[in-house]
C-alpha cells in the first residue's frame, strides 16, 4: 500500500505545486506556463495560496502534508490506512466545497469571512493544477479503502470503482440535477413537490386517448414507439447475426458494410430519404399510385414514419451487440443438445436461444431506449405524432420556454427507461449464461434449422435491399441539382462544401472543411475514452462484487435515458461557472460524448462478459496475475467485437449526434451535425446530403480500419459451421 | 509520414486550443448561414477584428443566453426574428447597444424603444401564403387569395403550418389573426382552417419547404422563405393574403456582461449600415432591410404592395398574452387526434 499511495501522493503534490491551478485562457491543454509560470494566471494552488493572495488554497497543502507524515510516521498499517482514507476525503471534499462556494463573483455563502480571507475576487475555474491533484487524491483514498480490505483488496478494481464513480458523479448527476430540480419549482421562486405532481400527472403525459379514437399522451406514444422499435430491431438484429454466424450466405462482406450504415447516417438524412420515397410524392408512392391506383396518401408523417426510421437507425445496434453474443454461444452446448437426438429446431429453440438471452435483452433495451430519447427522426416525420424527446426539445426551445415543463418531461422519460432496465433484469434473472469457458471446445455450430434460417432470410435480405434503395436515394440527392425536383447532375454541392486551393500551397476553401476536422478530431478523442470507461464499468458489473452495485449501474444508464436536449441544456448550466467552467471549449464536447455514449460501451461489455467463465479469471489469478493483468491479457482479447462495437458506435455517435451538441457547439468548435441541420434549415439539401454522404464514407472507412486492426476474435480452434446435410 | 504526424498534431492543438481570445468577438448569428458568413468576412475586412461565429437558431440561442446568464461567452445576438430579442431585452439578459436609429425605417425603431434599447430591428419579413402550383392545377383547385379563404372546404387536407407553440412564425401567424380578425373570431377561423390542416409542424419553415416538394399544397410562412424557395427552382407561387397580413422584425443584441463590449457596439453599427444591409442578395437572402437607404432587392417581396397590419409588438411579443393566446390554441385549434 505504502509504495502506491505515495507515488500518488507525489503526483498529486506535483499538480499542487507545478501546473497551473486555474483553467487558463490559452487552455486546458497549452503548455506555455511551463516558461512563464509565475504570470498572474498561471500560477500553481502553491503560487496562487502565497503569492496571489488566495489563502483558501493554502490547507490543502497542508492536507497534502498530513497524508505524507501518515506515509512516514511509524503507525501501524490498518490505522494508517484509516487516517489515509480519513484525511484524502476530507481534502477532497474541501477542495470540491471551496471551488463550489467561491465562484468567480467571489464567494457565495459566509460573504463575511471569506472576503476577510480575500476571496472577494473570486476565482476562475479549476485547471490541469486541480484535475491532476484531486485525481491523485482520489487514488490515494482508494488505495487506503483497498488496503482496508474493501473489493478484496484489490487496488487496482478499488481505484477503477473510484474513478467511474466520481466521474459519473461529476458528468452526470451534478449537470441532470441542475435541471431536474426544476420539476418541483414554483412560479416566483421556492420547490413544492405538488407542483410537481401536478405537472408530472397530466393527460397531456400519460393520456390513453388514442385506444378510443382520440389522441395518446406523449408518453404512452413514445412507450408505444419505444416497444415497437425495441422488437423489431432486435429480431431483425438477431436475423442478421445469424445469417452472419449460422449460414454460408455468400455476400456476408456487403450485409456487414450494410448493417452498419445506418448507423453511421445523420438522423434527418434518413428522414428526409423516407419522404423522397414515400411522401406524397415520393418515387415509391408514384409508382404504387401509377401502377395499382393506389391513394396518394401522407400516412409517412406520423407513426409510420417514425418507425419505419427508426427501425432503419437502430437495428444495426441491435446487430452490433447480438453478433458478438450470438458468436460467443458454446457449440459444444449445440452438439450436446444434436447428441439428445433434438433437431435443429429444438436445439436452436432450447439451447441457442435461451443462451442468446442476456444479448436480447441488451439489444431490445438499446432499441427501446434509442427509440423514446430519439429526437431527429420524429422531428423530421413526426407530423402530429408527439413523443416525449420533441415535446421536452420545445419546452425548452419552443415560443415558450418552460424549462419546468422539460424537467418533468424529462422525469417521466426517465421513468420509462428506469422500467424498462427493470423489467430487463427480471427476465434476465440470475441465471448462468456463460458458455465461453476456456475448456477444450472444439465443436461445431449447428446449422440453423430450414425455419429458421427462412425466416431469417425472409426478413433481413428484403430489410437490406430497402436500406441500399434509401442510402443510393441519398447519393443520388447529393449529385442532384435539387433533390426531389430538378434532377439534372451536379458536382456543385461537393465543390462548395470541399473545395481545395492548391494555388498557394493547400487551402482549404470549401465551407465544411472547418466542422469536418472539428468533428474528426473530437470524436477521435472521444471514442477510445468511451470505450474504455464503458468496458472498465462494465467489468465492474459483471465481474466484481460490491455494495451499491445495482444503484451503480442504473447511474451509468442515466445519461444515456435523459434526452440530449435536456443534458444540452443541462451542461451549460452546469459548467458555465466555476469550479469547473468548460463552456466553450472542446473538452465539454468530448466529456459529453463520453458519459453519453458510454451506457452503449457498458451493455455491449455487460452481454458479452457474462459469456465468458469465470473459470478463465480465476485461472488467471491463480497463476499470479493480479486483476489487471487479467484484465489485459485475458479479458479484453476475449472481448475484440465488444471494444470494436463500443469504439465504433462512440466515434460514430460523436459524429451524427444532433440535439445534445447544439447547444454546446461554439464557434471555435463547430461541430458537423450542427453545420448541417443550419444548412437543412435552410433549405440546402444539397449541400446538406453532400456532406452527409463525406462523413457516411469518412465513418465507413474508419470502422473498416478499426476492424482491421483490432481484428477477430479466436474462441476456438476453429469456427467451423456443420456441413450441410 | 512524420509530416503527416506533425500536421496531424497541428490540427490537435488547433482543435483543442480553449475559447474565444479576449480580442476576438463572439457572435451567434440565427440568419441563413451564407448570410452569416458574409458578413463575418465583411466585418473583419473593415474593422480588423476577428469574429468568431457560431450559427444557432433563435429558441436555442435563447436557451444557451438564458443558461449562461451572469458569465456568458458570446457577445452579439445577430439576427433570427424579434420575439426572443425583446424577452432576453425584458428578462435584462442583453443590454442596450446606444446604437445610431437615424437611418432606420419605423418598425426597426420601433423594437429599440419597446427594448429600450436592448434590441434593434435589423430586417423585415411579412407574413404571406404560399401554394403550389403544379399540385394545385393537376387537382384544380383554385389558389387562394385571402386568409378567409384557406377555409374553404375545397383544401380540406391541403395546408400546412407549424405550431405556434414550437415556432416563431406560426405565432406571428396567431397574432396576426387575432389582431386582424378580433381574438374569438381569429379562433374561429382558425378552427376552421384547422380542418383543412393536414399538420402542425415543429419547424416554421417546413411547411413552405412540403409546400415546394409537393407534400402538401399549401403553406403558411415568412415571403422570404418562399421567396427563396421559388428561386431555387420549384413550382412555389406566392400570396399576399388579400385582409393584410404581419410581418417579423429580426434584431441584434449585445449580450450583458460581454466581454468584449467594444467589438459588439462596431458589430451592431455595422450590420445596421446600408452598405452591409445591401448585400443580402449576394447569398439569396431577400428580407427587408431596417436601413433606410440600403438598397431592397428586386426579388424581395416590397413592403409597400404587401397590405401590412400595424403589428403590436409590444403587447403581442409579452408573455402573458403569449401565454393566454397559446392556452387557447390548445383548446380550440389544436387536433384532437392523431
Amino acid at each position: 500500500m505504502k509504495r502506491t499511495a505515495s507515488l500518488w501522493l507525489l503526483v498529486g503534490l506535483a499538480g499542487y505545486c507545478l501546473p497551473p491551478w486555474y483553467m487558463t485562457d490559452s487552455g486546458f491543454w497549452s503548455f506555455s506556463w511551463v516558461f512563464d509560470f509565475t504570470a498572474d494566471d498561471n500560477g500553481s494552488a502553491l503560487l496562487m495560496g502565497t503569492l496571489h493572495g488566495k489563502t483558501w488554497l493554502l490547507p490543502i497543502f497542508l492536507g497534502f502534508a498530513a497524508l505524507a507524515a501518515i506515509q512516514v510516521l511509524p503507525i501501524h498499517q490498518v490505522s494508517a490506512a484509516r487516517l489515509l482514507v480519513a484525511v484524502a476525503s476530507l481534502l477532497l471534499a474541501y477542495t470540491a466545497l471551496q471551488g463550489l462556494v467561491i465562484v468567480r463573483d467571489g464567494p457565495r455563502l459566509l460573504a463575511g469571512m471569506f472576503t476577510n480571507l480575500g476571496a472577494g475576487g473570486g476565482q476562475a475555474g479549476l485547471g490541469a493544477g486541480a484535475f491532476v491533484s484531486c485525481l491523485s487524491l482520489l487514488f490515494v483514498l482508494t488505495t487506503g479503502l483497498s488496503f482496508l480490505g474493501k473489493g478484496r483488496g484489490d487496488a487496482f478494481i478499488i481505484g477503477t470503482i473510484g474513478l467511474i464513480v466520481a466521474l459519473v458523479g461529476i458528468f452526470v448527476f451534478f449537470p441532470v440535477a441542475h435541471i431536474l430540480i426544476r420539476a418541483f419549482e414554483i412560479e416566483g421562486g421556492g420547490y413544492a413537490l405538488s407542483n410537481f405532481l401536478l405537472g408530472f400527472f397530466s393527460a397531456d403525459i400519460w393520456g390513453l386517448g388514442c385506444f378510443v379514437g382520440g389522441s395518446c399522451g406523449a408518453a404512452i406514444n413514445s412507450v408505444i414507439l419505444g416497444i415497437m422499435t425495441g422488437t423489431g430491431t432486435t429480431l431483425l438484429g438477431l436475423a442478421f447475426a445469424l445469417i452472419f454466424t449460422r449460414t454460408r450466405f455468400r455476400a456476408k462482406r456487403l450485409l456487414r458494410v450494410l448493417t452498419v450504415i445506418p448507423i453511421i447516417t445523420p438522423p434527418f438524412v434518413i428522414g428526409l430519404a423516407l419522404i423522397l420515397l414515400f411522401g406524397r410524392t415520393g418515387t415509391i408512392t408514384n409508382v404504387f399510385a401509377d401502377l395499382f391506383g393506389v391513394e396518394r396518401t401522407r400516412w409517412i408523417y406520423g407513426f409510420g414514419g417514425v418507425y419505419l426510421a427508426q427501425m432503419l437507425s437502430f437495428t444495426p445496434i441491435a446487430f452490433l451487440v447480438l453478433i458478438g453474443v450470438v458468436e460467443g454461444v458454446s457449440p459444444s452446448m449445440e452438439e450436446a443438445s444434436q447428441t439428445l437426438d433434438a433437431d435443429c429446431w429444438q436445439t436452436f429453440r432450447y439451447v441457442s436461444l435461451p443462451l442468446m438471452r442476456p444479448g436480447l435483452a441488451n439489444a431490445f433495451l438499446l432499441g427501446f431506449i434509442e427509440s423514446i430519447a430519439d429526437f431527429g427522426n420524429p422531428l423530421v416525420l413526426g407530423g402530429n405524432f408527439n413523443v416525449l424527446s420533441t415535446e421536452i426539445y420545445f419546452a425548452i426551445i419552443g415560443t415558450v420556454a418552460d424549462p419546468a415543463k422539460a424537467a418533468i418531461l424529462s422525469i417521466a422519460l426517465l421513468s420509462l427507461t428506469l422500467g424498462a432496465f427493470f423489467v430487463q433484469r427480471k427476465w434476465l434473472g440470475k441465471k448462468s449464461y456463460a458458455t465461453v469457458t476456456g475448456k477444450a471446445d472444439s465443436g461445431q455450430h449447428a446449422t440453423l434449422s430450414p425455419l429458421v434460417s427462412t425466416a431469417c432470410y425472409a426478413t433481413a435480405l428484403p430489410w437490406a435491399v430497402f436500406t441500399v434503395v434509401v442510402y443510393s436515394m441519398i447519393l443520388f440527392g447529393s449529385f442532384v441539382k435539387l433533390w426531389g425536383y430538378n434532377h439534372s447532375f451536379t458536382f456543385d454541392h461537393y465543390r462548395r462544401a470541399f473545395s481545395i486551393d492548391f494555388t498557394n500551397g493547400i487551402r482549404w476553401t470549401g465551407v465544411a472543411w472547418d466542422s469536418y476536422f472539428t468533428t474528426l478530431t473530437i470524436s477521435t478523442i472521444a471514442a477510445p475514452l468511451t470505450a474504455l470507461v464503458g468496458l472498465a464499468t462494465a467489468y465492474l458489473l459483471v465481474r466484481q462484487k460490491f455494495a451499491g452495485k445495482d444503484a451503480f449501474e442504473f447511474s451509468t444508464m442515466l445519461s444515456f435515458a435523459i434526452p440530449g436536449t435536456v443534458i444540452g441544456v443541462s451542461y451549460i448550466m452546469a459548467f458555465n461557472f466555476p469550479p469547473i467552467e468548460l463552456t466553450g471549449t472542446s473538452i465539454i464536447l468530448i466529456v459529453v460524448f463520453v458519459f453519453r455514449n458510454m451506457p452503449v460501451g457498458v451493455r455491449g461489455g455487460v452481454a458479452a462478459m457474462s459469456q465468458l467463465d469465470k473459470s478463465l479469471d480465476e485461472a488467471s489469478i491463480t497463476l499470479g496475475a493480479n486483476s489487471f493483468t487479467t484484465v489485459r491479457r485475458v479479458i479484453a482479447p476475449l472481448l475484440g467485437p465488444a471494444i470494436l462495437a463500443a469504439l465504433t458506435y462512440s466515434f460514430v455517435r460523436a459524429i451524427t449526434s444532433v440535439s445534445a451538441v447544439i447547444f454546446l457547439v461554439s464557434a471555435k468548435h463547430n461541430m458537423a451535425t450542427s453545420f448541417i441541420v443550419g444548412r437543412v434549415e435552410n433549405g440546402e439539401f444539397g449541400l446538406a446530403i453532400a456532406y452527409s454522404a463525406v462523413l457516411i464514407v469518412t465513418m465507413l472507412t474508419a470502422i473498416l480500419l478499426l476492424q482491421a486492426a483490432i481484428g477477430t476474435r479466436k474462441l476456438r480452434r476453429a469456427n467451423r459451421l456443420q456441413p450441410v446435410g | 509520414m512524420k509530416k503527416l504526424a506533425s500536421a496531424c498534431a497541428l490540427a490537435f492543438a488547433a482543435v483543442l486550443s480553449t475559447s474565444a481570445a479576449a480580442d476576438e468577438l463572439s457572435v451567434i448569428c440565427s440568419n441563413e448561414q451564407d448570410w452569416c458568413d458574409l458578413m463575418a468576412g465583411a466585418f473583419e475586412e473593415k474593422t480588423g477584428i476577428d469574429v468568431s461565429m457560431v450559427r444557432k437558431s433563435t429558441g436555442e440561442t435563447l436557451a444557451q443566453v438564458r443558461a449562461e446568464a451572469g458569465n456568458p461567452k458570446i457577445d452579439v445576438w445577430w439576427g433570427g426574428t424579434g420575439d426572443p430579442h425583446l424577452i432576453a431585452a425584458s428578462e435584462n439578459l442583453t443590454q442596450p447597444s446606444g446604437a445610431d436609429t437615424d437611418e432606420l425605417l419605423g418598425w426597426a425603431v420601433n423594437m429599440y424603444n419597446i427594448s429600450k434599447g436592448r434590441t434593434v430591428g435589423i430586417h423585415a419579413g411579412a407574413l404571406g401564403i404560399a401554394y403550389n402550383s403544379e399540385l394545385l392545377a393537376a387537382k384544380e383547385i383554385a389558389p387562394p387569395a385571402c386568409w378567409r379563404d384557406l377555409a374553404d372546404p375545397r383544401f380540406e387536407g391541403e395546408i400546412q403550418v407549424a405550431n405556434p407553440n414550437s415556432s416563431g412564425t406560426a405565432y406571428t401567424e396567431l397574432a396576426t389573426f387575432v389582431q386582424l380578425f378580433g381574438e374569438d373570431d381569429a379562433f374561429k377561423l382558425l378552427a376552421e382552417i384547422g380542418n383543412n390542416v393536414n399538420s402542425y409542424t415543429k419547424s416554421g419553415s417546413a411547411p413552405s419547404k412540403a409546400a415546394a416538394r409537393g407534400e402538401t399544397g399549401i403553406s403558411i410562412g415568412f415571403m422570404h422563405d418562399m421567396v427563396k424557395l421559388a428561386k431555387a427552382g420549384f413550382p412555389l407561387k406566392i400570396v399576399s393574403p388579400c385582409e393584410g397580413t404581419g410581418y417579423e422584425v429580426g434584431g441584434v443584441s449585445i449580450i450583458e456582461g460581454a466581454r468584449n463590449l467594444d467589438g459588439a457596439k462596431k458589430w451592431v453599427e455595422f450590420v445596421l449600415s446600408a452598405e452591409a444591409q445591401s448585400r443580402g442578395p449576394e447569398v439569396g437572402v431577400y428580407n427587408v432591410p431596417s436601413n433606410s437607404n440600403a438598397t431592397v432587392p428586386p426579388e424581395s417581396p416590397a413592403l409597400e404592395s404587401i397590405k401590412l397590419i400595424d403589428y403590436d409588438f409590444a403587447t403581442y411579443g409579452a408573455s402573458d398574452t403569449r401565454e393566454r393566446l397559446l392556452s387557447r390554441w390548445d383548446a380550440e385549434v389544436k387536433p384532437s387526434r392523431n
